[in-house]
């Protein structure tokens, strides 16, 4: 039987418009009673220097309590969200995000708690902060964790800062390039390039795979480590792996393990295991924390041993049943932000593990490899695959068989919004031309997935001109994004 | 593509003008634009700068790409085409007229490191 | 596992499909001798129930009620609005607005917020936010670089938060910049004498607090000026960006570039994020700035949109060459911030920044009474922190008697420098009552005794 309730997509809902904040500013009007206080009023003039006190805030809004709810509402309803329907963008995991861990991280003896309070006051964060750090060591198969980046890319720079620190302290500072792989996030040549370094790109081979051979040849004594993402971002696992570490091992290199795709492998294999010296979570992608609209992530990093020194103050320590933060670790390369970490983002993460256990991350990483390897099954006879080796958590496709028809990935991208989608990540990873890479997730059902394949084969049957025109069902229609950039306007003043 | 015969070319898709003062005009060509799609703007250094082989002579950006203008060999910056800063998209819309970049001053004989029309047609394949 | 939608004999289905036997098989292509084959030492998962019975007693051993902490993360009363509105599934599980068409609510809520924040700030242009106030202040250096690449030399204020002094100092670890702090004065202000000879044609960038450490408001509307005639670049950092309702913006005395914590407009404590970046520059500068900017923009029908703009500065497109790493940033903070600063609006901040002010004013006077206690630049102008003093005790031993009142009565400075061993950072909110402030003033007597 077919399920109504999933069956109702696309279709144009209550789109309601709303003007800015300031174009319903209303003199006098505040949201809010700020606490009462019984202390005597504040003599400005007296206390402050005449330069310095300010007479007003130009343009800044008054509202109501209930103007400022309605304008939030309504602005949300022009959002698309995982919690409404199907978001399958590959490498970015779009996964549920549980209610659980929203209650867990809004609790008031969490998320009303100051960072420098003394140790002894704050014991429950840090044992779960403490427990959180060996959970990841058990998953990356690595010897030591930092929480504090707070998100992938910054735990990539810490990364990189670390790697730089080691070379250095070996008196190997002559080593000033980092491999990338081709098929790279962005993030990677750029965290390389903020830690001081020249990057050098590796060639993919025609399998998808890195090249053994180039990588061998590029190995020099000028490279400090290789950058690398497993499973890939053309959703492949790089099957020689442990021989890629090892040539890299050899130059007396380190592997930097991009861990984005980490959801794939949870408790079916383990990076420290492969060879990797370091390696970033996206807590987002692996552990279901909600993407916020663009944030906020956290990104903690695993180290071998070696590095472990070098890791940012403090470390959390544990001595018989308490927890303490030292501040006193000689060798340690210091700070990459203030405090200790995204703690709620962080809480959250904790509360998905703690949820599903050792046994519930290995149902996540097969049921996420099951959806896509199904979804590619039912769509390897209508669209081009660029690789033939079985695909582990997402898809890659392109629009190679669709171009006699004139349709490309931009309208295949544009038509699902019209058919209650969110399209595929599309033009990336850029080792193909015209990408669309999608993850389905372990999240996603089998219908889900169906009704997906389904609106994927009505759009190649349409016509190009009417691509073209698509989305008509969305709140805007094509945005200008050219015009946007040329001229660009970035406040409601401008 | 557009490739006009009186133009020199580089690898990297840059046109050169040369008059006989070794002061050249550059720009990029109808294949660059076409490829970059809209362009939204055009950076640039300061005039006066002398920009060494190969290292950036600028940039110039659509909204989802960039492409660094580049040359195989030393050159000082002499002017540059202020009309871009409102108008980028002449480079889109006339690349080898209204939307020339930058002119250029060359020190040495450098023809030799730059592509005919033919070959650079070979390379764009057109 | 009740994320999983999929029953056993659906899963079957599907593999049967592919033509594999077990789940297993899946990760066939993993080379055996990396598959790993025991199972993770992490605990059986739990129910809802029983874990949430676990965490609340964990949540119940941490200290959250009101205390005299500060020095960058500030207790704030947060309208119970907020999270309702914040917490709304099209905000908190939506992704980054790459698809315009999919994404208008996220992003006219972003342009609201560089909106809000340009305004509050005087700047030209604020970002959609970067991951915290230390790194934002580190990522200034980094844009300096990109203005002025012949700059070397940073000149800081040793009056800034000493976390982003470090945070300062390990992401610039490998570029070619160098350091000279710059000391405070008598009365604990940025001793302006020494900043401005130490500036010459190789200073990068200035960075001075408006606010500083110590809680002391700086003369910061000379500081830009100091750079004059010369193509360094001037950056003002503010932790408590609540003052802003009193003190006059910095876009009005010339910096090119303001960094601040937002988390000081409203967001949680959450012992110590997710918090919230401000960055703001001029006009002139908006190529080289770092991270996510929301522009105004037209549909194909003419109708008003928003979307991503300047994007070619960024990691996923310019690669080693873009501006910053940076991608996931704090969106869901910053509209957070934006609800607060639309319920406070002109007023409500305007009344916020009096009340701090006025309720920090009343305990500096109690403290300045305490027999053994003095004031660390007590005549200097301050808005809601001041330093105490005790010449005869440790502060750490202080604020450990008080502790025994169940007063968390500040921050001990040797935290931050061991040779400061007398000095507490004493900070005041909105929140804190004068009941409480009186208990404060009869336990510190007492600790000091």
């Amino acid at each position: 039987m077919e399920n109504k309730a999933i069956q109702s997509q696309g279709k144009q809902g209550l789109i309601l418009e709303e003007p800015f904040l300031f174009e319903q500013s209303l003199p006098d009007s505040i949201g809010v009673v700020l606490p009462e206080s019984e202390v005597d009023e504040i003599d400005i003039e007296s206390a402050l220097p005449s330069a310095l006190i300010r007479k007003d805030i130009p343009q800044f809004p008054m509202l109501s309590e209930q103007q400022v709810v309605r304008h939030f509402t309504r602005l949300s309803t022009w959002n698309y969200s995982v919690d409404g329907g199907f978001y399958p963008l590959g490498s970015c995991t779009m996964k549920y995000n549980p209610k659980l861990n929203e209650v867990v991280a809004n609790m008031s003896g969490f998320a009303d708690i100051h960072p420098y309070l003394p140790d002894e006051k704050v014991q429950g964060i840090l044992s779960i902060l403490w427990d959180l750090e060996q959970y990841l060591q058990e998953i990356s198969g690595l010897d030591a964790v930092s929480l504090q980046p707070a998100a992938g890319s910054h735990g990539e720079l810490l990364g990189i800062l670390l790697m730089r620190n080691y070379h250095k302290q070996n008196g190997d500072s002559h080593r000033n390039t980092i491999l990338v792989t081709a098929s790279a996030h962005g993030t990677n040549p750029s965290s390389a390039a903020m830690g001081g370094y020249k990057v050098k790109s590796l060639p993919i081979l025609s399998n998808g795979l890195t090249n053994l051979q180039a990588l061998q040849e590029s190995m020099t004594e000028e490279i400090a480590g290789l950058m690398i993402t497993n499973p890939s971002t053309c959703g492949l696992f790089e099957a020689d792996i442990v021989a890629i570490c090892k040539i890299v091992h050899e130059k007396g290199g380190l592997v930097y393990f991009d861990g984005a795709n980490m959801n794939a492998l949870l408790g079916k294999a383990r990076p420290g295991d492969m060879g990797a010296d370091i390696l970033h979570f996206n807590t987002h992608k692996t552990f279901a924390t909600p993407h916020g609209g663009g944030g906020p992530g956290a990104g903690p990093i695993a180290v071998v041993a070696k590095l472990k020194p070098y890791l940012p103050t403090p470390h959390i320590v544990k001595t018989n049943e308490s927890f303490k933060l030292e501040y006193n670790v000689d060798q340690s390369i210091g700070k990459v932000r203030s405090f200790y970490g995204n703690i709620g983002v962080l809480l959250r993460a904790y509360t998905y593990i703690r949820t599903l256990g050792a046994s519930g991350l290995e149902e996540v990483a097969e049921n996420a490899v099951l959806n896509a390897r199904y979804l590619a099954h039912k769509l390897q006879d209508t669209f081009h695959m660029p690789f033939t080796t079985p695909c582990m958590h997402e898809v890659l496709l392109t629009d190679e068989k669709q171009t006699e028809q004139g349709i490309t990935t931009m309208d295949i991208a544009k038509a699902l919004l019209d058919e209650g989608f969110h399209p595929p990540t599309v033009y990336f990873p850029l080792v193909v031309k015209a990408a669309m890479l999608i993850e389905p997730t372990e999240t996603e059902s089998k219908q889900t997935i169906d009704l997906f394949i389904a609106a994927l084969h009505k759009i190649i049957k349409q016509d190009h001109n009417v691509l073209a025109s698509l989305p008509t069902k969305t709140k805007v229609k094509r945005v200008d994004e050219v015009s946007a950039s040329r001229t660009p306007c970035y406040t409601w003043y401008c | 593509m557009n490739v006009r015969d009186n133009l020199l070319y580089t690898k990297t898709h840059e046109w050169l003008l040369f008059q006989e003062d070794g002061q050249a005009t550059l720009g990029i060509t109808d294949y660059a634009q076409s490829e970059l799609g809209d362009i939204i703007f055009v950076d640039v250094p300061d005039v006066g700068d002398t920009i060494e082989s190969e290292e950036s002579l600028g940039s110039i950006e659509s909204v989802k790409a960039v492409s660094d203008m580049e040359l195989p060999f030393s050159v000082t910056i002499t002017e540059f085409n202020d009309a871009l800063q409102d108008a980028p998209q002449s480079v889109n819309s006339s690349p080898y007229d209204d939307g020339w970049i930058m002119k250029i001053k060359v020190s040495e004989d450098v023809k030799n490191d730059l592509l005919t029309p033919d070959q650079y047609k070979e390379l764009i394949g057109s | 596992m009740r994320y999983i939608p999929n029953t056993p004999p659906t899963r079957q289905a599907m593999l049967q499909d592919i033509g594999l036997s077990k789940l297993d098989d899946l990760f066939n292509i993993i080379p055996q001798d990396i598959r790993y084959t025991s199972s993770l030492q992490i605990p059986e998962g739990k129910s809802e129930y029983r874990l949430l019975q676990e965490l609340e007693a964990k949540a119940a051993q941490n200290y959250s009620q009101n205390h005299f902490l500060g020095a960058g993360a500030y207790k704030r009363y947060i309208p119970t609005a907020i999270a309702p509105l914040v917490s709304r599934a099209e905000f908190l599980t939506s992704y980054t607005p790459y698809q315009p068409e999919l994404c208008q609510g996220s992003l006219m809520a972003m342009f609201e917020f560089q909106s809000l924040l340009s305004s509050l700030t005087g700047m030209d242009v604020a970002n959609a936010s970067m991951y915290e106030g230390a790194s934002a202040m580190a990522e200034a250096v980094l844009m300096a670089k990109r203005i002025y690449p012949q700059g070397k030399i940073v000149l800081y204020s040793q009056g800034l938060h000493p976390e982003y002094i470090q945070t300062m100092e390990t992401y610039t670890l490998f570029q070619d910049i160098e350091f000279i702090p710059i000391s405070l004065d008598k009365t604990g202000k940025t001793d302006l004498a020494a900043l401005k000879q130490a500036v010459t044609k190789e200073t990068l960038c200035s960075i001075t607090p408006m606010i500083n450490f110590n809680g002391v408001i700086e003369d910061y509307h000379l500081h830009a000026d100091l750079l004059e005639g010369t193509k360094a670049v001037s950056i003002a950092v503010l932790t408590d960006m609540s003052s802003l309702g009193i003190i006059e913006a910095p876009g009005k005395f010339g910096f090119d570039i303001f960094v601040g914590e937002g988390q000081s407009l409203g967001l949680p404590l959450s012992y110590g994020g997710p918090y919230l970046g401000i960055f703001a520059c001029k006009q002139a500068y908006i190529r080289r700035m770092p991270g996510r900017i929301v522009g105004k923009a037209k549909d194909v029908d003419g109708n008003d949109a928003f979307c991503l703009i300047l994007a070619t500065r960024e990691q996923h497109i310019r690669r080693e060459k873009a501006t910053s790493n940076i991608c996931s940033n704090q969106t869901l903070c910053a509209i957070w911030v934006t609800v607060y600063l639309s319920l406070l609006g002109k007023l409500g901040l305007q009344k916020l920044a009096r009340l701090n002010m006025a309720n920090a004013t009343y305990l500096k006077k109690q403290c300045k009474t305490i027999q053994g206690i003095s004031l660390r630049y007590g005549d200097s102008s301050f808005y809601n922190e001041f330093v105490i003093e005790c010449k005869n005790k440790l502060a750490q031993a202080i604020l450990n008697v008080m502790l025994q009142d169940n007063i968390i009565g500040g921050v001990a400075l040797s935290r931050f420098d061991s040779n400061d061993t007398n000095a507490i950072l004493v900070s005041v909110t909105e929140v804190n009552s004068k009941e409480e402030m009186d208990k404060f003033v009869l336990s510190l007597q007492k600790a000091v005794a």
